[in-house]
């Protein structure tokens, strides 16, 4: 098989659906997920000759090289053989850092099938188990790649039966996941079975690898590994059992092509109607159907502007085409299109359904964006809102050393914002200060440095992180009237707790504002149980999961203070009375209201704060809590320094869930606020001389101790400037 | 006991206040102005004092609405307190929450009366003042809130016959005066969203401006012409007549220079 093939070739196999497979691969952090991509792309055909030569393509980024992780998604397609077909597999790179889940998500969407990597020294880790369960999710089947086996017998020296119980138990324990998250019908189907085929084994980094049925094919024992390790015959190991055969013939064999899976994860990653024509076109991958595509990814080239990148559901896509952008509902004319290469993009004329293109000239297509063609525009219902599994939790607040690099710094940080959803810009009107929300502190140290290198050096300063709040109730408050600045409008508010089953399907978009008042009325009427009137007249639903519901009668004039309200409603959910911190989990309930006849005496600037101070009048009084976020945190460490390290989070307000012993590591399980884990790096270090591995993952919300909030809403109120003092409720309760 | 008194300065400048205003003012103990309710475009706070003999405080929307006029209250509990208000206090403001929170507080109040714009734009228009219907503002659509309130009040008040007083939207904080063609523009945006012919370009529309100074500027015509005539400074008020006597036909015609053609749609 020739290395390289002419882009026309491609294209042509790229009409042939069963010949497609859409992957990606995903692991815990230095499992090698980038190793093995990197391996893939020396050895497998489809590569431009100019790229063959360079270590780690996909890491393209100089940040990523010298960090040595993954951080930005790049996608590329690869030509693989099996059995005498040729197969294209286009590979999208998620990056394997847990600060940037919401990447990996976003990626799942493209893509059927996945590689979960595995360290077989560390074992399933807790990262391990977030992107398989994300995966599984999505409908996207694993295969399973167990790596670094040569650290086994070189480093840890087992025997023959300690590496096999070992891989073993690697297998249960990742099977075990799929038990737990997998969908009932599939689950079984989808366990991964060394006798099917579906497990392989092998050192990236030495590019060998092996499933059982290319070990027997080749007469390959697993003693005859091992010898090789023991002496020089390891080098060769790669020429007997090349890797990138290993993974990519399982890939082939057990991830399905576009035609089959499209038509079983169609209902999942998308809400319309399935009889419709569109519905229709999309579950056969029909290349003649009309223009469907999601959007997984939105990257800023200085040169080409706003790159889109995503998956073909449907039709067919060529330059010139009329297309339209359904979220930000915006005409465009396709300028080019092309597949990718590595880092690169090569210009083709078309690419049809089931496959990865990236398109220029849409410059509002954002992560999530549905795109169709023209004609359709009126019946397109778009993809489900990207399901984001992690919210930004810290925040800085950055300046430029210089004044005169301000509008550099706006541009650059719009630009980041674009390129990744889960960072957070923000510009605090108060202050003039900059923010940058993130996920973590190295989510925000990385995000700091693509600052300066997009700036071409830009030099900034940064504050210490901060972490971000929520503020919530935890009782129905008062019915609370407030007027109006003039006096001349009155609103009757009362809020509640919004129940945790609503929290979780605005979080998963299940409902959303922009579905329309009647569809999530009927959800939740039906899977919720809330009353007709209450489920009917869901006026808003805000980002950070609160309702706002109107529960009047027949007042007059409402209609025209609507969108007005909701604007207060919103106000008041962004900044909330404690410390204005973002309310969440709040159900505010309008329950009647009186308006003036003229119109100008009922503006924004009435109707706006009247609604917030009934808020804030009903919310002081309904048993209110801060909430903090809480880490989930996974610690592997020598079972020597377990006592230290269970200390050391217990210290810290964190709780120990489980511990559990892994070969010579015991892995803990457990959560922390993220307030308390500042600091803790180093203190970990030191605690278990650095032999401690850890990783946090933001978890959830959880009311924070009573002693703890005051403290923390004293010290925001005073960095906001507020007065000390919290407000009591009758300074926004009005008496009739 | 203490005593606010509302006192209302009349139209353009501080020579419409009353002769009973002016020594209400001058006996006062403490002066303020509220100035965001309406312009005044030839007042002078200086002139004012000087007839006042008194310093004048200047109360903001804000000391007025969310502080709930408390200095006032305050001076009023005190001693005698007035507050001056651009034509007739409590006509087309939202003052009467403040006279109801100060009788409330046990203190005697009182009022005194200044020439309004209301009865101004009807008295320049020539219109009867009995065939007006109920009075609108137009606001600013600010922030894409279009409140298509006057629209419906128009349409209202022309199916009974009767007349539409349009008061135009004033941010003086901002230094933003509607004018009569701002007006128009956005009742005809109001027109093209809801499609029922009340707002057509040979609607009968009177433009005011200026009323209450030397040069007032009265013009009636069909939509059309108002629309590109020149106005001038602002204040500027809008009226949509309803119904014609022939009086009213005849001062619109003589007195604003509408055209003859009015004459025919009387009934």
């Amino acid at each position: 098989m020739p290395r390289f093939r002419q882009t026309s070739e491609i294209l042509k196999l790229m009409e042939r659906k069963d010949n497609i497979r859409n992957i990606g691969i995903i692991a815990h952090i230095d499992h090698g997920k980038t190793t093995l991509t990197d391996s893939l792309l020396a050895e497998a055909g489809l590569l431009s000759p100019k790229l063959a030569g360079e270590a780690r393509a996909l890491d393209y980024l100089e940040e990523e090289q010298k960090r040595g992780i993954t951080i930005k998604t790049a996608n590329i397609s690869l030509l693989h053989e099996y059995g005498g077909e040729p197969y294209v597999v286009n590979l999208i790179d998620t990056p394997g850092h847990v600060d940037f889940t919401g990447k990996v998500t976003r990626a799942l969407r493209a893509i059927d099938g996945c590689v979960v990597v595995v360290d077989a020294v560390e074992e399933v880790m807790v990262q391990t188990e977030t992107v398989t369960r994300q995966a599984l999710a999505e409908r996207v089947r694993p295969v399973l790649f167990i790596n670094k086996v040569d650290r086994l017998i070189r480093e840890l020296r087992l025997t023959l039966d300690e590496i096999q119980s070992k891989l073993v138990r690697i297998i249960r324990d990742f099977n075990s996941l799929i038990d737990l998250y997998g969908e009932p019908d599939v689950k079984d189907d989808w366990k991964v079975d060394l006798t099917k085929g579906s497990v392989a084994f092998g050192s990236a980094l030495h590019r060998w690898g092996f499933t059982l049925e290319i070990a027997q094919r080749r007469g390959l024992r697993f003693k005859d590994v091992i010898n090789a390790y023991q002496g020089e015959g390891w080098e060769s190991l790669k020429e007997v059992v090349p890797l990138h055969v290993a993974i990519l013939d399982m890939v082939v064999k057990h991830l399905p092509n576009p035609v089959k899976a499209q038509r079983h994860r169609l209902p999942k990653v998308w809400t319309g109607d399935l009889d419709s024509e569109i519905g229709r076109a999309m579950e056969r991958c029909d290349d003649n159907g009309p223009t469907i595509m999601c959007i997984t990814m939105a990257q800023v080239d200085p040169h080409a502007g706003l790159v889109a990148t995503g998956r073909l559901f449907s039709g067919s896509v060529r330059e010139g085409d009329q297309v339209y952008l359904v979220n930000a509902r915006k005409d465009y004319r396709v300028q080019q299109v092309s597949m990718y290469m590595g880092a690169f993009r090569e210009v083709v004329d078309r690419i049809v359904a089931g496959n990865i293109t990236a398109l220029l000239g849409l410059d509002l297509a954002r992560a999530g964006e549905t795109l169709v063609d023209a004609s359709h525009k009126d019946v397109m219902v778009p993809f489900e809102r990207i399901k984001y599994v992690s919210e930004p939790v810290i925040t800085i607040a950055i300046e430029p050393k210089h004044p005169r690099d301000l509008p550099k710094l706006v541009d650059i940080m719009h630009r980041l914002s674009i390129e990744d959803p889960n960072l957070v810009t923000t510009i605090d009107k108060e202050t003039g200060e900059y923010l940058l929300s993130g996920m973590g502190e190295l989510h925000l140290e990385i995000a700091c440095k693509f600052l300066q290198d997009y700036g071409g050096g830009l030099e900034i300063v940064t504050s210490k992180p901060l972490v971000v709040y929520r503020e919530s109730v935890q009782g129905r408050g008062v019915i609370a009237m407030a007027k109006s600045p003039n006096k001349h409008n009155r609103f009757w508010v009362q809020v509640e707790p919004l129940e945790e089953k609503v929290v979780s399907m605005i979080e998963s978009g299940k409902i959303a504002e922009e579905m329309g008042r009647r569809r999530v009325g009927e959800i939740l009427r039906e899977e919720c149980d809330w009353p007709v009137d209450e489920a009917r007249n869901v006026w808003s639903i805000e980002e950070h999961k609160n309702v706002f519901i109107d529960l009047t009668k027949g007042v007059q004039y409402l209609h025209e203070a609507k969108d007005m309200a909701i604007s207060g409603f919103r106000w008041a959910c962004k900044a909330g009375v404690f410390c204005e911190e973002p309310l969440r989990g709040v159900k505010v309930k309008l329950m009647d209201a009186q308006l003036h006849e003229d119109p100008v005496h009922r503006g924004p600037a009435q109707i706006m704060p009247a609604i917030r101070r009934a808020i804030f009048g009903s919310f002081l009084t309904a048993k209110p809590a801060l909430l903090e976020p809480i880490y989930r945190i996974g610690v592997s460490v020598p079972a020597q320094w377990l006592g230290d390290v269970m200390s050391l989070i217990t210290r810290r307000r964190g709780r120990i869930v489980s511990s559990e012993p892994k070969g010579p590591l015991t892995m803990v399980d457990g959560y922390i606020p993220v307030a308390e884990t500042f600091g803790l790096s180093s203190e970990m270090r030191s605690a278990t001389s650095g032999r401690a591995f850890w990783q946090c993952t933001f978890d959830h919300w959880e009311k924070a101790p009573e002693n703890v909030a005051l403290e923390v809403i004293k010290s925001i109120r005073e960095r906001k400037g507020l007065p000390l003092e919290l407000p009591r409720p009758e300074r926004f309760i009005d008496e009739a | 006991m203490g005593e606010l008194t509302f006192i209302g300065l009349g139209l353009f400048d501080e020579g419409g206040i009353s002769i009973r205003g002016l020594k209400e003012m001058r006996k006062a103990d403490s002066i303020f102005i509220e100035l965001y309710t309406s312009l005044m475009p030839g007042l002078s706070i200086n002139r004012l004092k000087l007839m006042a003999k008194k310093e004048i405080t200047i109360v903001s929307r804000e000391i007025l609405e969310e502080g709930s006029g408390r200095p006032l209250l305050e001076a009023a509990k005190a001693g005698k307190a007035v507050l001056l208000v651009p034509g007739d206090p409590l006509i087309a403001t939202t003052h009467v929450a403040l006279l109801v929170q100060a009788k409330r507080m046990g203190l005697r109040t009182r009022i005194i009366h200044g020439a309004s714009i209301v009865s101004a734009a009807m008295g320049l228009s020539g219109l009867h003042n009995y065939k007006f219907g109920r009075s609108v503002t137009i606001p600013f659509p600010d922030g894409g809130f279009l409140s298509e309130t006057p629209y419906v009040v128009i349409e209202g008040n022309k199916r009974l016959g009767l007349h539409t007083l349009c008061f135009l939207d004033i941010r003086v904080d901002e230094r933003r005066y509607m004018t009569i063609y701002d007006g128009l523009r956005i009742l005809m945006e109001l027109e093209r969203r809801k499609g029922r012919a009340v707002i057509t370009m040979d609607s009968l529309v009177v433009g005011i401006a200026r009323a209450g100074s030397d040069d007032p500027v009265v013009k009636a015509g069909f939509l059309e012409d108002v629309l590109s005539y020149d106005f001038g400074g602002p204040p500027h008020t809008l009226i949509f007549p309803g119904d014609l006597h022939f009086t009213e036909a005849e001062a619109l015609a003589v007195l604003a220079g509408a055209p003859k053609s009015i004459m025919r749609s009387i009934k």
